[in-house]
């Protein structure tokens, strides 16, 4: 009688588990499917576009290309940054755990407009 | 500009005292008299460092005597009671442009104004405005190396370059430079580090840091006797590192909010009922035995 309560004991928690890992998976799925991929131009001196809107926890990628020389890409409140050089797509990947309106700009001494060239990447709940 | 008694001038000194940085700070009005002149012993003595002048710029809004504040700064300078042992500029000697030809020309005109310094020993160092579009091609042929080191009356000086390489670093191999210079120094060495951005992380949003600070702090951490003078954020600031002071200076071309108190960085706006607020140059005058530095700010505040 014991074997049989263990045996059932074993199933139920074994199928629980299954249930959990599969509920999982589906949101890992989910968020994947869900990833919100954004192209990002970057040329002196201004990122495009430069008003980004992403949501929160979802997965974000940024595909950031130069369309002339070398610039940088630095979003310090998600301790990003990447140097972004001609010919070369940089892709960033995070995921979002706070909202709010974020500066994002170019950290690599461009040329004479280098210090307008910034972007705000706005975090919906 | 009002001449004032020497006993006027230090009744009015708001004296700052910076406890634990080794300097003490004098905050003078428009008084041009330098601290050197009252209480310069045999071992001490002291220079005039000048900031982003950045020759070059136009913008009426901003500084609407953007061709006669470095001429009037140099006039101060030249007007001082007893003339400084020698001049540092600590970059952005120019505006940038994109231009090769602009930017030379800018060059030869900011040379031709400053060689009417009194004082004949004047170091140069490169502000990115300056370095950062050519790697340093054009300011080394009018000012020469972009890093260097030199010895004044017992005073170890170290110009370093974090500018020239676009992402704000001073890269490997300067930093290896760095480490075989002090590794000949003695423990106690006295050590003036110039460079034009800080060192530290003051605001990297507003491109106020060294990339690679960390490793040149680490560096100079194992001797106990190092200041920093640098200039980039156009504002008075000190700061410690461990027992290192960093000293930031006034700019002679605009002025820029603190760190952080606004959203973006911006020029403060040129106010005609306060012409040249914010704006200024320093003395500062060695203590050698002491390994102390003290401090004048020199505004430009005044000035007609």
């Amino acid at each position: 009688m014991k074997k049989i309560v263990a045996h059932t004991f074993l199933v139920a928690v074994s199928a629980g588990l299954l249930l959990e890992l599969m509920a999982m998976s589906s949101t890992a799925e989910d968020l994947r499917k869900n990833e919100q991929v954004i192209h990002i131009s970057a040329s002196s001196f201004e990122f495009k576009p430069s008003e980004i809107t992403v949501k929160k926890g979802v997965p974000v990628t940024l595909e950031i290309a130069s369309q002339d020389h070398h610039h940088g890409f630095r979003l310090s409140e998600f301790h990003l940054r990447a140097d972004i050089q001609p010919g070369v797509m940089e892709k960033i990947r995070f995921v979002p755990d706070k909202s709010g309106k974020f500066t994002f700009l170019c950290d690599v001494f461009c040329g004479e407009g280098h210090e307008e060239m910034s972007g705000t990447l706005t975090v919906i709940e | 500009m009002r001449d004032l008694m020497k006993t006027d001038l230090i009744q009015r000194r708001d004296l700052l005292k910076l406890a634990g940085m080794g300097v003490a700070v004098f905050v003078s009005g428009t008084t041009i008299r330098a601290v050197g002149a009252q209480q310069k012993s045999n071992d001490s003595f002291y220079f005039v460092q000048l900031s982003d002048t950045h020759w070059g710029f136009s913008g009426p809004n901003i500084n609407p005597d953007s061709q006669g504040t470095l001429k009037k700064a140099v006039a101060a300078v030249n007007g001082l009671d007893e003339q400084p042992d020698f001049v540092v500029f600590t970059g952005d000697l120019t505006q940038t442009t994109d231009d090769r030809k602009i930017r030379r020309d800018r060059m030869a005109e900011f040379r031709d104004i400053v060689s009417q310094l009194k004082v004949k020993t004047v170091r140069f160092m490169p502000g990115e405005h300056d370095a950062s579009l050519d790697r340093g091609e054009a300011y080394q042929e009018f000012f020469g190396d972009l890093h260097y080191t030199f010895d004044h009356n017992g005073v170890h000086f170290i110009a370093l370059d974090n500018v020239s390489d676009p992402t704000a670093a001073v890269g490997e191999k300067q930093l290896q430079w760095l480490q075989a210079d002090l590794k000949q120094m003695k423990n106690d060495a006295r050590i003036v580090v110039l460079t034009h951005r800080p060192l530290f992380d003051l605001a990297p949003d507003w491109d106020w840091a060294t990339r690679d600070g960390d490793a040149v702090i680490d560096t100079l951490l194992k001797h106990p006797n190092v200041t920093v003078l640098y200039g980039h954020i156009h504002q008075e600031h000190h700061h410690m590192t461990g027992h290192i002071a960093h000293h930031a200076a006034r700019s002679l071309m605009w002025a820029l909010p603190e760190p952080g108190s606004v959203p973006k960085k911006a020029q403060i706006p040129w106010n005609a009922s306060e012409p040249y607020k914010g704006l200024g140059f320093r003395n500062v005058e060695a203590e050698v035995a002491e390994a102390r530095y003290k401090i004048e700010e020199i505004s430009m505040a005044g000035r007609s």
